[in-house]
């Protein structure tokens, strides 16, 4: 009997999912965590983003390390948790998924996870693509879906690519054509699909690769090196139609709210890294003769940090809980997590860089890397603030 | 140290000992239910004198489902204790008012039956639960609150092997209701303080008690002076070994801990609710500052549910986290900015007080005040039970294992420190 069923009642807000981890879950996580420990180490990560000899050249590195991903997708079949078995997935559920990112934010890993195995993937389930599906599950491709990253749950659908009518060429029935441009997609760089939000009558969703012509990818240097951003521009680049109208609807929101649950869980583990960081640097580093994490003016921050993660936590297992067991109260719950770990995860990295003094702010150091993901992601999929005002017509409590 | 003012409604009593015992542990919800309801078809909820009722529920094993049987208890997982309390409410059976003994079933009844010998837990446990007897926590002292292990009040040994009390204790709440009252007392000042205390139960009515009412900023008196000469404490009611009062005291402060973290409420069911339901019922009173904050107080405080909730989770899984003394500074923080939110939002109403009387009252009763009462009393929950600094140290030093500042007490004996 778990508490679970003690305490279930009929309403949101009474009812009491799971918040803890599964075994497998702790499984995963274990297994992801000493992959990335053993090749995904701090210097591993910097020396992708301008070590020596590429220092003067910043965004022309390449940010996403393609060989990792092979493994963390393809050996660990992480690319394919939200995919059931039948359509070659690992028929995991969003509990799952959300530990992925989980370890992925410890590690800040410059992998298209979010963007592809959790965002695309639940735009292309949603609409019910079993081919790309199929290869997205497997990690034999990547897909990104083609929105600015900062686009939140709730947000209209983009009109800013359309569609163009066939080429004379085009002989294939179905085949569209795509004019227009996408500014500051994450997880595209990497991607060998976009999906991609098209005005039209209707509009739509269209799927279209990245190695064809009339696709133009153009890095932007971005704040977070770790999760590079591009602008894209179609220039009658040919696409297929996946969904249109009201089901293209669905699929977007359907992505952008689990991008914001899963991102919530990333900035969680981001967080609870900073803290494990700068916890055994105070102890080590010695001023005054003691070491530095003697001195309360420090150990009270940390400590409030510690009760932040403690809240943190519930929030974002909340939201993951809510995801895999299609609750109604997943609106909430995303608003709730993606606000409260979005600032969480910024304070742990800004207090990280604090307290590791000069050295904190070193280009060696990783405390920057943490620090860029941490900023960048609070704005990702909606800020901290955009969340916490759609819980005035969640929560029921409107403005002036 | 709690007074425990019944914030967030806890069903029945929130303390947390691990009485169980194997043979109960298997108990599902549904055999809870089925107890409960063959109980009441025995024991008519509505016509059977309330004590009796309460005598009743509490030899059936129903009080505490978690305590071992004949304690209260059946030696059930303690996850269960909410199916028993929510069958007993619907039934319109009388509770044991919770509120009025936090500190006698939040603290010393885990203590009692943690620490206390076998026929401690019988004489003491069956009344505390039903409320006939209510306890008090003497353990605060004018010189030694945060600091507690410096505390001397003096136990000293008469030739009969009891022992002869005298000293003074302050903030004692609900003292002026309590039969029984948990005392620490300095057994030995010649070794270092935390070693010399002992542990003991102190009977409130023995001659040589005294208990002054204590005026707080709320104008009412919930805690009190309490002076003790010469009081006699027979040996037969030391709880733990003589010399072991600080594991014991730090048992109890556990306790107490998790019993925050540990209740139950649904979505808005604490402070928070009141605060949305006036801002629902006043939208003249809306900006669009108070609305930022009014978001986001909302947020922390459904998710420090949510925290509890995993908290609960986590014991009842036996994952024991350290997230308890997370809950305590969470919870403080938030009813103290939700209550001066409260005050503000009520505008030139926020500028009336309900009432200043000095009164000596049964309960905390934040729910039947106004908000300018609990945004002072609110003031109070990061200082009783270990102020919110205290519990800042105790998260640095447990659990994150920071090294301690330099200690010039450690090794000093009690009587040589400087005060
Ligand atoms: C409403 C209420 C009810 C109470 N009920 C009871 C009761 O029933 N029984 C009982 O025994 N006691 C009770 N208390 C007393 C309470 O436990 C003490 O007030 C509390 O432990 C603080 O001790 P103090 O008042 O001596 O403050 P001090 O310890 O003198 O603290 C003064 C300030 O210094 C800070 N401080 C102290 N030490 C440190 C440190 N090491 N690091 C950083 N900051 C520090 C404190 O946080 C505080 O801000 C109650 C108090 C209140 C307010």
């Amino acid at each position: 009997m778990s508490i679970a069923e003690a305490e279930a009642a009929g309403k949101p807000g009474e009812r009491a999912p799971d918040l803890l981890y599964s075994e497998a879950e702790r499984d995963l996580a274990g297994s992801l965590r000493s992959l990335l420990g053993a090749r995904c180490r701090p210097e591993d990560v910097l020396g992708r983003l301008g070590g020596p000899g590429q220092a003067d050249r910043p965004g022309e590195t390449e940010p996403y390390d393609t060989v990792l991903w092979k493994a963390i997708a393809g050996d660990l079949g992480c690319a394919g948790l939200l995919v059931p078995e039948e359509q070659d997935g690992a028929g995991a559920s969003f509990r799952e998924a959300a530990t992925v990112a989980e370890e992925l934010g410890r590690a800040v890993a410059p992998v298209p996870y979010l963007g592809s195995a959790v965002v695309a993937t639940t735009a292309l389930l949603t609409v019910g693509d079993d081919l790309t599906v199929r290869e997205l599950a497997r990690g034999d491709v990547t897909a990104a879906l083609a929105v600015g990253s900062e686009s939140a749950p709730g947000a209209a659908f983009p009109l800013t690519a359309r569609v163009s009518g066939p080429k004379s060429s085009d002989s294939r029935a179905g085949v569209h054509r795509l004019r227009g441009r996408v500014r500051g997609v994450a997880d595209a760089l990497s991607a060998d699909l976009l999906i991609v939000p098209s005005d039209g009558v209707p509009h739509g969703l269209y799927v279209v690769g990245t190695g064809v012509e009339g696709v133009r990818r153009t890095p932007i240097v971005s704040l977070d090196m770790t999760r590079q951003l591009c602008d894209i521009d179609f220039e009658d680049a040919p696409a297929r139609a996946i969904a249109s109208g009201a089901e293209a609807d669905r699929a977007l929101q359907a992505a952008l709210s689990a991008g914001a649950a899963a991102i919530a869980s990333e900035q969680l583990g981001l967080a609870d890294k900073c803290l494990e960081m700068t916890v055994a640097y105070v102890k080590e580093r010695r001023q005054f003769a003691r070491p530095v994490g003697s001195f309360q003016g420090l150990k009270h921050r940390l400590a409030d940090l510690w009760v932040g993660l403690t809240q943190a936590r519930a929030a974002a297992r909340y939201a993951a809980a809510c995801l895999a067991d299609v609750d109604s109260d997943a609106p909430l719950a995303i608003a709730l997590a993606k606000s409260y770990c979005g600032d969480l995860a910024v304070r742990a990295a800004e207090e990280c860089v604090q307290m590791h003094g000069g050295i904190g702010f070193t280009w060696e150091h990783p405390a920057h890397l943490y620090l860029k993901r941490a900023k960048a992601a609070s704005i990702a999929f909606g800020t901290s603030d955009a969340h916490r005002a759609s819980l005035a017509r969640l929560a029921d409590l409107p403005g002036a | 140290m709690l007074d425990g003012p019944e914030l967030n409604a806890p069903v029945s009593d929130g303390s947390v000992p691990d009485g169980s015992v194997p043979d109960g542990s298997a108990l599902t919800a549904g055999d809870i239910r089925d107890r409960v309801r063959q109980f009441l078809a025995a024991t008519n909820p509505v016509s059977t004198p309330r004590q009796d009722f309460l005598h009743a529920r509490f030899d059936a094993g129903l009080a505490w489902v978690h305590y071992p049987p004949g304690l209260g208890g059946l030696g059930a997982p303690r996850a269960l204790q909410v199916v028993a309390d929510t069958e007993f409410a619907a039934a319109g059976a009388p509770d044991n008012d919770p509120g009025g003994n936090a500190i006698g079933l939040g603290m010393a009844a885990p203590t009692i039956l943690a620490f206390g010998s076998g026929k401690q837990r019988k004489r003491w446990l069956r009344p505390l639960w039903t409320g006939e007897e209510i306890w008090c926590q003497l353990f605060s002292e004018p010189g030694a609150g945060s600091d507690l292990a410096s505390l001397g009040t003096r136990a000293v040994r008469d030739p009969g092997g009891d022992w002869v009390v005298s000293g003074q204790k302050v903030w004692t709440s609900l003292a002026h209701q309590a039969r029984w009252a948990i005392l620490v007392a300095r057994t030995d000042p010649d070794v270092p303080k935390h070693r010399g205390l002992s542990y003991f139960a102190l009977d409130m009515t023995a001659p040589g008690v005294e208990v002054r009412p204590l005026r707080q900023l709320t104008g009412e008196a919930e805690f009190n002076e309490v002076f003790i000469t010469d009081v006699h404490i027979p040996d037969a009611d030391r709880i733990g070994e003589v010399g072991d009062g600080w594991k014991v005291a730090t048992g109890t402060l556990m306790n107490e801990r998790v019993a925050i973290g540990g209740m139950s409420m649904p979505r808005e069911g604490g402070m928070i609710g009141g605060a949305a339901r006036a801002w629902r019922e006043h939208p003249e009173r809306r900006t669009p500052g108070l609305h930022d904050r009014m978001l986001r107080l909302w947020a922390e405080a459904e998710i420090a549910r949510l925290a509890g909730l995993r908290l609960r989770q986590q014991l009842a899984a036996g994952q024991p986290g350290p997230e308890g003394s997370a809950a305590k500074i969470v919870f403080a923080r938030l009813n103290q900015e939700i209550s001066g939110f409260e005050v503000e939002l009520a505008g030139a109403e926020g500028l009336r007080y309900d009432d200043w009387t000095m009164r000596r009252p049964a309960h905390a009763d934040f729910f039947g005040r106004g908000p300018g009462y609990r945004y002072l009393r609110a003031k109070g929950n990061s200082i009783e039970g270990g102020t919110s600094e205290i519990l800042r140290n105790i998260v640095a030093e447990r659990v994150l294992g920071l090294p301690s500042e330099p200690r010039v007490d450690k090794d000093v004996p009690w009587k040589d420190l400087p005060r």
